[in-house]
């Protein structure tokens, strides 16, 4: 099997200060990757950066597209680049403001990314934005409201009902679940391993939420100060974990 | 099936002076096809490091333990997700669900993850749980809300619901009533009787016995607790 | 003539705006930058058109101004006075005798000839700008054709009112490639744009140019199953009688009386001249009006 995305030696600096160094891994159909650690310890950047947000100072992201294989995402142009972002690539932000448009109905924002590939037949797009406000637990009759009237945690699910309508096969997450309520997050990272399943969807995903990676992520990457530092399967990593920091992340969470 | 050769393990406790501790020496275990061997040893004595071990869940700090042809304590993490999709059934002592998921699914999920269809894996979900007596009114409730015994048997029924070729079960009997541990036993014979290598941890003493080929005592490679 | 410079811009500006018009004309519905001047009018009274007009202007022209189709409102009137000051030009109210046309909100009814150009007034240029804020973003849209937010626009007008409502500046793709707002012109004179003569399109305030070529194909944007429809009052002109005109809708009184008429005036004139008599009107006569 070939990787979907292998990243290699990625590096990001701010000035002095490092944002994320030494970075490869390979990620293969169907696979979820946890990247886990505290705010500052470059995760998001990492992230940022595979997605094609930020560009990196040294290193590869190559992506196994549908035409070519795999193919260096930074250095590809800027019109291919963009348009992974909207077919193959999801992105999930931390804040659904930054990833919605507020100005447009819940069934517009759902319906922008088949739009955006040629979807011309309204009664089509409006079915498949319904059946996915479904999935994402938002009844129908919320489609022509727009964002600025639902609840966080409801512009989230839109924000992630918006990202995989058009069946991505790699989706980058940041933080996705951080303002939801407890039942909804339940529910989306049932979504999310549902759809993992069903689609052979790969995932990265930033968090700070062991107990989401361990239900959503086959593999984990905790990062400090910009740095991997330990790498595994998600539940090996959090029982067994091997570097003293991954130890002490381990043992603040609080029980339930 | 299973081949445990000479391995080793300890922890390194980073956030207490960086003690090391260890746990393992030098163990070594082979199971067949078809049989079934108890992990007996002392608690604490490291029964259930060696079947974490075993499932990956544990890192081998020395030594080879093959699954089929899978050398766990060398492979990459997705090389033992494959495993553990197609090969090696783990029933652990807690159920570890996504919140919210009925029963009825956290049961066919093995089979789903495998390829078999929707409805033929919530077919044998539904005669899983029928065995276990798992009332049907619960089989869409999350099993999260169950009371230990139902978790301990939907456990089982999702653990037992693909037919893995390698099963490791920790303690699958504790908490039944003799009812479902005799369903529980039987299905365990089943898995034997289809050629299932089978490691089991159990403190039920007489069903260990029962249903067990050999015992195979960790205390013997704990450092420290051996004789 | 007068102490202006021929049609009141400078030599220089008004090469600086042909070869905005002729880039415009090179890439059909491009937005071309260009450095737009201070005008004597307001932004918003036509600027953009009033600059376009003044660089395409020979002192052979005959000029006509419509504002809203008709040629004698204060806007149309003003313009029409400021060429024929600055530039000594010929006027016209006649759509066929006029070889350049500056418009605002209006197609004429009749069809242009290949010798006749007609200059729009754009307040937005940007079709994008509804949803997407940010100039940039826009830009590199335009760019890479990534056109997915217009139709987003036309869901929202489904959505909301069942149809789609947008009734002027109907968004059109030009030549296959670039989405262009065709200025607040209604959705009826959309087919309109596929013409003989040459379409130029200036932006003052927003500093831009983009033009049509004759003959180029000119495309409005639409659902498969809500095909674009070019809609006006379901009425006859109740001056001229005219059936397939534009019209505008005049209230009367208080008591619910109301009059429709042709918004190319000089189209309902021309035809009034030529006999046809329209519900509520009375028979041509020279002296009149």
């Amino acid at each position: 099997m070939r990787p979907l995305l292998q990243v290699e030696n990625i590096a990001k600096f701010y000035g002095a200060r490092i944002g994320c160094t030494d970075v490869s891994f390979d990620l293969y159909p169907g696979e979820v990757m946890g990247i886990v650690g505290e705010s500052g310890s470059g995760k998001s950047t990492l992230l940022n950066c595979l997605a094609g947000h930020l560009t990196p100072d040294h290193g590869a992201v190559r992506f196994d597209t549908r035409a070519e294989g795999l193919r260096d995402t930074i250095t590809m142009s800027e019109p291919e680049r963009r348009m992974l972002g909207r077919t193959d690539w999801a992105f999930v932000h931390q804040h659904a403001r930054d990833g919605l448009r507020m100005n447009v109905s819940a069934g517009g924002n759902v319906g922008e990314r088949l739009m955006a590939v040629n979807a011309r037949h309204y009664g089509d797009i409006r079915a498949e934005a319904i059946d996915w406000l479904g999935r994402v637990e938002i009844t129908e009759d919320r489609i022509d409201d727009r964002p600025t009237a639902f609840s966080g945690g409801m512009q989230q699910r839109l924000q992630i009902a918006r990202n995989l309508v058009t069946g991505p096969r790699l989706v980058f997450m940041d933080e996705p679940t951080g303002g939801l309520d407890v039942s909804v997050q339940a529910r989306l990272l049932d979504l999310l391993r549902g759809l993992v399943r069903e689609m052979n969807l790969s995932a990265i995903i930033v968090t700070h939420d062991l107990a989401v990676v361990r239900l959503l992520a086959d593999r984990l990457m905790v990062m400090k100060d910009g740095h991997v530092i330990e790498t595994g399967l998600t539940d090996q990593v959090l029982d067994d974990p091997q570097h003293a920091y991954t130890q002490l992340l381990v043992s603040s969470v609080l029980q339930v | 099936m299973i081949s445990v050769e000479n391995v080793t393990k300890s922890f390194v406790l980073h956030n207490q002076g960086a003690a090391e501790i260890p746990v393992m020496a030098g163990a070594s275990l082979q199971v067949d096809p078809g049989e079934c061997v108890a992990l007996v040893g002392a608690s604490g004595a490291g029964k259930s490091t060696l079947m974490r071990m075993i499932y990956g869940n544990y890192l081998t700090a020395s030594g080879r333990i093959m699954v089929g042809d899978v050398d766990v304590a060398s492979a990459a993490p997705r090389e033992i997700i494959q495993l553990r999709r197609n090969t090696l059934g783990y029933v652990s002592q807690f159920l570890r669900v996504v919140p919210r998921v009925s029963t009825l699914d956290v049961v066919a999920e093995p089979l789903l993850l495998t390829g078999t269809g929707v409805d033929a894996a919530r077919a044998q979900a539904e005669l899983l749980l029928t065995r276990l007596n798992i009332p049907q009114r619960l089989w869409q409730l999350s099993p999260t809300t169950f009371s230990g015994g139902e978790q301990q048997r939907v456990n089982i029924a999702r653990g037992f619901a693909f037919r893995y070729p390698a099963l490791l079960l920790d303690e699958p009997t504790a908490s039944l009533d003799p009812a479902n541990r005799a369903t529980v036993l039987a299905m365990i014979a089943e898995a034997k009787a289809r050629g299932a290598a089978i490691i089991g941890i159990f403190h039920d003493h007489a069903a260990r016995d029962e249903i067990c080929d050999r015992q195979f005592d960790v205390t013997t490679y704990t450092p420290g607790l051996a004789a | 003539m007068s102490d202006y410079n021929f049609a009141y811009l400078d030599e220089q500006t008004k090469r600086m705006i042909r070869r905005a018009i002729l880039k415009g004309l090179a890439i059909p519905g491009y937005q071309v930058p260009f450095a737009s001047r201070e005008m004597p009018m307001p932004y918003g009274w036509g600027t953009g058109g009033v600059q376009v007009s003044a660089a395409v202007l020979t002192p052979d022209d005959t000029f006509k101004v419509i504002d809203q189709g008709a040629d004698d409102t204060t806007n149309a009137v003003s313009i029409r006075r400021f060429f024929q000051k600055t530039a000594g030009v010929a006027v016209t109210e006649a759509t066929a005798e006029a070889s350049v046309i500056q418009t605002r909100h209006r197609i004429p009814e009749q069809d242009l000839r290949a010798d006749q150009i007609l200059v729009y007034q754009v307040p937005i240029p940007e079709p994008l700008r509804f949803l997407e804020p940010s100039e940039v973003e826009t830009r590199k849209m335009h760019a890479l054709e990534e056109y997915g937010l217009m139709h987003v626009k036309l869901y929202e007008d489904i959505s909301q009112h069942g149809d789609i409502a947008t009734a002027y500046a109907y968004p059109v793709k030009v030549e296959g490639r670039y989405v262009m707002d065709p200025s607040p012109i209604p959705k009826f004179d959309n087919p309109k744009l596929e013409m003989a003569g040459i379409q130029l399109f200036g932006a003052g305030r927003e500093q831009r140019i983009y033009a049509i070529p004759p003959y180029t194909q000119v495309v409005s944007l639409d659902f498969d199953d809500y095909p674009f429809q070019p809609t006006k009052a379901d009425h006859a002109c109740d001056l001229c009688g005219a059936e397939e005109s534009y019209l505008d809708e005049l209230i009367m009184d208080d008591a619910g009386g109301r009059m429709f008429m042709c918004s190319d005036t000089d189209y309902c004139a021309t035809r009034r001249k030529q006999g046809h008599v329209g519900a509520q009107g009375v028979p041509y006569k020279e002296d009149a009006a």
